[in-house]
C-alpha cells in the first residue's frame, strides 16, 4: 500500500514541514528536564548518582500518579481540582480506619488490607459524584470539581480533627520506605532490610513500593492511553465532543469513567503518601491540585482538550522533582521551587501557541 | 426503478410556524437530488426529520421500499443513510483512519487475549481501500484532521460514510467553506458516489453547484415543495424564480 509514495501531490495547507523550530517545541520539555539534570550535576556534587535519581523519583511519586489521572481528564477536555482533597481525605481515612483496628487488636495483615481498601472506597466516591455533575448535570469541571474540593477537605479535617493521624502498623512504615534490594560494599545483598550490621550511610537501597507503584501505574496508563479504545475516545472527546456523540460513543458514560479513573489514582497516591509518612493528613496532598496540572501542561498537553501523552507528564513531574531535590543540594531555599514551576508552566504554554502558530503556516 | 428513499407528506411545526407543511419527494438509486430553497424555506428541517434529529409530526418515510421510524441519528445512519453536516464531525485531533473508525475501533488480542488493543494496522490499510475506492488523494493517513485541507476533510467525512456502509448520502452546503479547486473534487465526489450506486441529496445555496451535480431539483419555499425539475430540462433562472415564488404567484393569478 503506498502511504508514503504520493507525498508530492500535497496541496500547499495540508502537510506542515519539520522544520527544525518544531523539532525543538515537540522535545523541549526532555531538552530542559536534560539541561536540568545536566546543570544539577555539575554544580551540585552527589546529585549524579542512583541514591539521588531514586530519591527524585520517590519525591515524584505522588505527584506523578495525581498527575496521570489528571491527564486523562485534560485530554478529554476537562479539568479535576479536587484531587488534591480527595488524596489527603483518602490518607486520612485509610490511617483512621487502620488506627482503630490497630488498637482493637486485629493482625497487621487484614488491617492493612481493609484500611487501603476503606481509602479506595472513599477515592471512588468523588470521582462518581464529580463524573455525574459534569456527564449528566452539565456542571463545568472546574466548579464541580471545585465543590468536590471543598467537600473533600472539609470531611478530612472533620475526620482527622485537623491533625495528623499517626500510631500506625510497623508494616505500613515498612511498605513505605523499606528497599526491596539492599547493596552495601563487603556485605551480601540483602532483601527488604539493610544487613544488620553495615554503616546505613553506605548502604544502597533499590526500589521502594511507592516507586514500582508510580512505575507501574505510568506503564498502565501510557498502555491505555495509546493502545485502547477507551484511550481512543478520550482524544476523541477533547477533540469533538460532538463528533464522539454522533459516532455513537457514550460519552456520558465515558466521562464519568474518566473523573472515577482520575480520583482513584488520586487515593492511590493517598495510600502511597500514608505509607510513606507513616500516617494520614488532611492536607497530604494540598500541592498537587496545581503540581499535577502543572505536570500535565508541561508535558504538551493542551487545557482545551485534545492532546498530551502519558510520557510528556512523566516528564513535567520529573521535571518538578529534579528542582526540587537539585535545589534542596544546593542548599537554594526550596520556596524557589515554586517560582521555578511558575516560570516553566508559563514556558510551557508559549511553546504551546508557538506550535499552534507553526501547524497553522 | 423503487426509489431508494422515499418521504409522503412530511410536516414539522414548531410552535405556531409550520417549518415543512406536506413536503414529498423520492430519491432513486442512480441520481443526485439537488434540495435548494431560500433561507428558511425548510431544507434543513426536512433533512433533519430524514436523519432522525427531529421526528416528523405527519408523514411517511420510505427507505428501500419499507415504512421506517426513524428516531434518532443512530437509527438513521444503520438504516444506512449517512448525514455530513457542515462541521464534518470529525475529531480534528485523530488521524484519518481514527477518525473513519471512530466510536467503532477494531481491536485485536494483546497478552494472550487478556486485554484488547486497537487494531491500527487494520485501521489504515481498510482506510486506504475505502480512499482508493473513492479516487480520494490523501498523502499520509497518519496526519491528523487539522493538516488536511478543507477539501480532503470533506473527503474523509464521505469515506467514512462510504466504508460504513451507505446507501443514501444526505449532504449539507458541501462546497460552502472551499476554495474553487476543491469545490470541483468535492463535486466530482458526489458524482462517483452516484456512479457506484450511492444516491446523494445535496443541499446548496450554490446554483453552479447543483447544475454541476444533480440530476434532480426539488425546490422548497417557505415549507411547501415549490416544483421539482429535472436539471437537464431547466435553467437556473427557471430554480430561483420557484425560490423566491415568481412562478407561484402567477401561477395564482
Amino acid at each position: 500500500m503506498a502511504v508514503t509514495s504520493d507525498l508530492q501531490d500535497t496541496s500547499s495547507q495540508s502537510v506542515a514541514r519539520p522544520t527544525f523550530l518544531r523539532m525543538v517545541t515537540r522535545v523541549w520539555a526532555w531538552l530542559f528536564l536534560g539541561i536540568l539534570i545536566a546543570v544539577f550535576s555539575i554544580m551540585a556534587p552527589g546529585f549524579f548518582t542512583v541514591r539521588s535519581f531514586q530519591n527524585i523519583g520517590i519525591n515524584a511519586s505522588e505527584t506523578l500518579i495525581v498527575a496521570l489521572g489528571q491527564t486523562f481528564v485534560i485530554i478529554a477536555g476537562g479539568i479535576d481540582l479536587s484531587v488534591g482533597f480527595v488524596m489527603g481525605l483518602t490518607s486520612v481515612v485509610a490511617a483512621w480506619v487502620m488506627r482503630a483496628m490497630l488498637l482493637a487488636g486485629y493482625p497487621q495483615g487484614i488491617i492493612i488490607i481493609v484500611g487501603m481498601l476503606a481509602g479506595l472506597v472513599v477515592g471512588f466516591i468523588p470521582g462518581v459524584i464529580n463524573g455525574v455533575l459534569i456527564a449528566r448535570l452539565k456542571a463545568p469541571p472546574f466548579i464541580a470539581t471545585l465543590g468536590m474540593l471543598g467537600i473533600a477537605k472539609c470531611f478530612a479535617f472533620l475526620l482527622s480533627k485537623g491533625q495528623t493521624i499517626g500510631r500506625q502498623p510497623d508494616i505500613i512504615r515498612l511498605l513505605g520506605n523499606n528497599y526491596f534490594v539492599y547493596v552495601a560494599p563487603d556485605e551480601p545483598i540483602t532483601l527488604f532490610n539493610p544487613p544488620p550490621d553495615a554503616d546505613l550511610r553506605n548502604v544502597l537501597g533499590i526500589l521502594t513500593v511507592p516507586l514500582l507503584v508510580m512505575i507501574i501505574s505510568a506503564i498502565i496508563a501510557h498502555f491505555v492511553l495509546a493502545h485502547t479504545r477507551f484511550g481512543q475516545h478520550t482524544y476523541a472527546l477533547g477533540g469533538n465532543r460532538d463528533a464522539s456523540l454522533r459516532a455513537g460513543i457514550n460519552v456520558d458514560l465515558h466521562t464519568i469513567k474518566l473523573y472515577v479513573v482520575c480520583a482513584m489514582l488520586a487515593a492511590l497516591a493517598g495510600l502511597v503518601w500514608t505509607m510513606r509518612f507513616n500516617s494520614g493528613s488532611p492536607i497530604a496532598g494540598e500541592a498537587l491540585m496545581l503540581n499535577s496540572v502543572a505536570a500535565v501542561v508541561i508535558g504538551g498537553a493542551s487545557l482545551f482538550g485534545g492532546e498530551g501523552k502519558v510520557m510528556g507528564t512523566v516528564v513535567g513531574a520529573l521535571i518538578m522533582a529534579v528542582l526540587y531535590t537539585g535545589l534542596v543540594m544546593l542548599n537554594v531555599p526550596p520556596f524557589w521551587q515554586f517560582g521555578a514551576v511558575g516560570v516553566i508552566i508559563i514556558m510551557a504554554v508559549l511553546v504551546d501557541q508557538a506550535q499552534a502558530g507553526i501547524s497553522r503556516e | 426503478m423503487e426509489p431508494m428513499l422515499q418521504v409522503k407528506d412530511m410536516v414539522k411545526r414548531f410552535g405556531g410556524l409550520t417549518a415543512v407543511d406536506h413536503v414529498s419527494m423520492e430519491v432513486y438509486p442512480d441520481e443526485v437530488v439537488g434540495l435548494v430553497g431560500d433561507n428558511g424555506a425548510g431544507k434543513s428541517t426536512l433533512i433533519k426529520m430524514i436523519s432522525g434529529v427531529y421526528k416528523p409530526d405527519e408523514g411517511q418515510i420510505f427507505f428501500q421500499g419499507q415504512e421506517r421510524q426513524i428516531n434518532s441519528p443512530m437509527e438513521s445512519r444503520e438504516l444506512g443513510i449517512e448525514t455530513i453536516y457542515q462541521d464534518l464531525a470529525l475529531a480534528e485531533n485523530l488521524d484519518v483512519g481514527s477518525n473513519i473508525f471512530l466510536g467503532r475501533e477494531p481491536v485485536k488480542p494483546f497478552l494472550g487475549g487478556l486485554v484488547e488493543v486497537l487494531d491500527r494496522r487494520h485501521m489504515l490499510t481498510e482506510s486506504r481501500k475505502v480512499l482508493d475506492r473513492l479516487d480520494i488523494r490523501i498523502p499520509r493517513l497518519t496526519n491528523e484532521i487539522r493538516t488536511l485541507s478543507g477539501g480532503q476533510r470533506q473527503a474523509v467525512a464521505i469515506a467514512r460514510g462510504i466504508y460504513w456502509d451507505a446507501k443514501l448520502m444526505i449532504m449539507d452546503e458541501p462546497t460552502a467553506a472551499l476554495g474553487v479547486a476543491e469545490q470541483r473534487k468535492v463535486l466530482y465526489l458526489v458524482r462517483m458516489l452516484r456512479d457506484q450506486g450511492v444516491p446523494v441529496i445535496i443541499i446548496s445555496h450554490n446554483m453552479h453547484d447543483i447544475f454541476a451535480v444533480a440530476d434532480r431539483i426539488v425546490v422548497l419555499r417557505r415549507g411547501i415543495k415549490a416544483g421539482e425539475r429535472m436539471a437537464k430540462d431547466t435553467t437556473a433562472d427557471e430554480i430561483v424564480s420557484l425560490m423566491v415564488g415568481a412562478e407561484a404567484v402567477e401561477s395564482f393569478l
